[in-house]
């Protein structure tokens, strides 16, 4: 297995809160590595880490090294990083344009000007992301005639439209019925063919569904993380044991 | 007893709203009154299309075209000036500027705000004036220029504080979505802040413009008040407000120019009027 991300000994703050204590794990390249703890254990700032989006917060501290192909992510220039690692959120993002404007921003943005090629792109990305069949009649129409789950693959697109080597997705099934969100899970289980992806949900199901490897967080530490099977029968800590069962969280 | 209380107070704060429409709807009935008199000797289309400005000579001409064609020389002038500067200024405290800067900036643009116009026109009038006579070699430095750049002072606190609500109040994720997928800083502002906050700007930019159209005391004293239609920004104008400001102590109540001076008032009103109602319906544009 190829590792994509080399985490060491890394700490992060906010002001004086320890958002993240020493942690130290590896991503490989071509998993879906699921990311599973309660509020506050600091999944969602592990995951907004790798694609540096905690540096927009004031009080942003970090101390120790994280390496994306060998190459340390801070040395790297911060737009190639975030081309380089897409991002899916919680909620479906939008932006007020049409669905093909949609999916063609960050293309565009990255200098794609070719009507052609864009139009390959928008097809493609959309394809990939299950949504083609779906919308490929009213491209021009806005991206918020679209339902909940076909927005939420609309991002998914958009964030393909770049051609990104990880994608990460922040919960991005939470405000989804189920149906979507078996689509969307579908979506990702196909891309990881060619993707590496991270996944932080509040839905153990979900992990244990989706994810190659789970990883547990809590109280901004990494518990243990693992095969998903191992980590959901015969967890190492006990603690990881009772938030999967549902004892707390 | 309780229920007698609350019956008081909820009158009184209704005769409080009502009193406020009724001054609005007296004013305006006042307005009409007095300046549609002056339809029944002078045509309309003389009065807003005539070239001449002579209203105590014999026989006294109304035409108003050359002190609309001031404001709107003025106005755009100052628009031209103040709305770069003041969108820019607000995406730089709404985006850009740290916290210390931005609190600064903020109370210094309220402070902006505070400078009675008079203070304004005194300062142009001693400062720019002579400034734009020497640089443009002038015969005299009261332009439309020097109107527009001291009104683009008035109208940029307007601009700056709403355009900088708007923009703060764009959605973080909106932000965040453009940034994850790689856009730089500025592409983000220029592409997604500016376009999701384009109809507060856009009304930001009304509401600057309704001040410079209405200002009157700042005009008066640095634009030359000549009422010739206008070739150049570099001559002198007369506004419709400066017009009625100058000529009001001296019209005789109840003569032609009295009336006229109302009708340039109800003009006015018909201007600020528009640019409100647009800037409003920008403003619930959803």
């Amino acid at each position: 297995m190829v590792e994509k991300f080399i985490i060491q000994n890394l700490d992060i703050w906010f002001g004086s809160i320890h958002a993240l204590k020493n942690l130290n794990m590896q991503i490989y390249a071509n998993e879906i590595l699921s990311v599973i703890g309660p509020a506050n254990s600091g999944k969602t700032t592990f995951l907004r880490m790798l694609n540096r989006l905690n540096e927009l917060e004031v009080n942003f501290r970090r101390d120790g090294s994280v390496k994306l192909d060998d190459i340390e992510i801070c040395k790297m220039n911060i737009e190639l990083l975030r081309k380089k690692v897409g991002m899916v959120f919680a909620l479906p993002l939008p932006l007020p344009l049409s669905i093909f404007d949609n999916v063609a921003y960050g293309a565009r943005m990255h200098g794609i000007k070719n009507k052609n090629k864009l139009r390959q792109i928008v097809e493609d990305s959309l394809s990939r992301a299950y949504l083609w069949e779906e919308v490929k009649d009213r491209l021009k129409t806005s991206a918020f005639k679209l339902s909940g789950g076909q927005q939420q693959r609309l991002c998914i697109a958009r964030t393909l439209a770049v051609n990104p080597d990880v994608i990460l997705f922040d919960e991005p099934c939470s405000g989804l019925d189920p149906i979507s969100t078996a689509k969307v899970e579908e979506a990702m289980l196909k891309l990881k063919k060619d993707y590496t992806i991270i996944l932080v949900t509040n839905n153990v199901k979900q992990a244990a569904r989706v994810g190659d490897r789970t990883a547990f967080f809590l109280n901004a530490e990494l518990i243990e993380v693992g095969e998903t099977g191992k980590i959901f029968t015969s967890p190492f800590d006990r603690r990881t044991d009772d938030y999967i069962r549902g004892k707390f969280g | 007893m309780r229920k007698f209380k609350e019956f008081i107070v909820e009158k009184l704060i209704l005769i409080c709203g009502l009193f406020c429409i009724l001054v609005v709807v007296l004013i305006f009935i006042f307005l009409l009154k007095e300046g549609l008199t002056l339809f029944k000797t002078v045509p309309l289309s003389h009065f807003l299309f005539g070239k001449n400005w002579y209203p105590i000579s014999e026989p006294a001409q109304f035409g108003i075209l050359p002190l609309i064609l001031g404001s709107l020389l003025v106005t755009v002038g100052a628009a031209i000036i103040s709305i770069p500067i003041g969108v820019g200024c607000a995406i730089y405290i709404a985006e850009v500027a740290p916290l210390k800067t931005k609190e600064i900036l903020k109370a210094g643009i309220e402070l902006l705000a505070a400078i009675p116009s008079v203070v304004l026109g005194f300062i142009g009038m001693i400062t720019l004036v002579p400034w734009i006579k020497t640089i443009f070699k002038l015969p005299t430095g009261l332009t439309a220029l020097s109107g527009s750049i001291m009104l683009a002072f008035m109208a940029m606190p307007t601009i700056v504080s709403i355009a900088e609500d708007a923009l703060y109040s764009v959605p973080k994720s909106y932000k965040e979505g453009a940034l994850a997928l790689g856009a730089t800083r500025w592409q983000t502002i220029w592409r997604v802040e500016l376009s999701a906050a384009s109809s507060g700007i856009l009304a930001a930019v009304m509401l600057g413009i309704g001040r410079v159209i209405g200002e009157t005391m700042a005009v008066m004293m640095i634009t030359g008040n000549s009422a010739v239609i206008p070739t150049s920004i570099l001559e002198p104008v007369r506004t419709l407000t400066a017009t009625i400001a100058a000529e009001m102590g001296e019209a005789v109540v109840g003569s032609e120019h009295y009336f006229a001076l109302f009708a340039i008032g109800i003009v006015l009103f018909l201007i600020s009027f528009a640019i409100n109602v647009t800037a409003d319906m920008f403003l619930h544009k959803k």
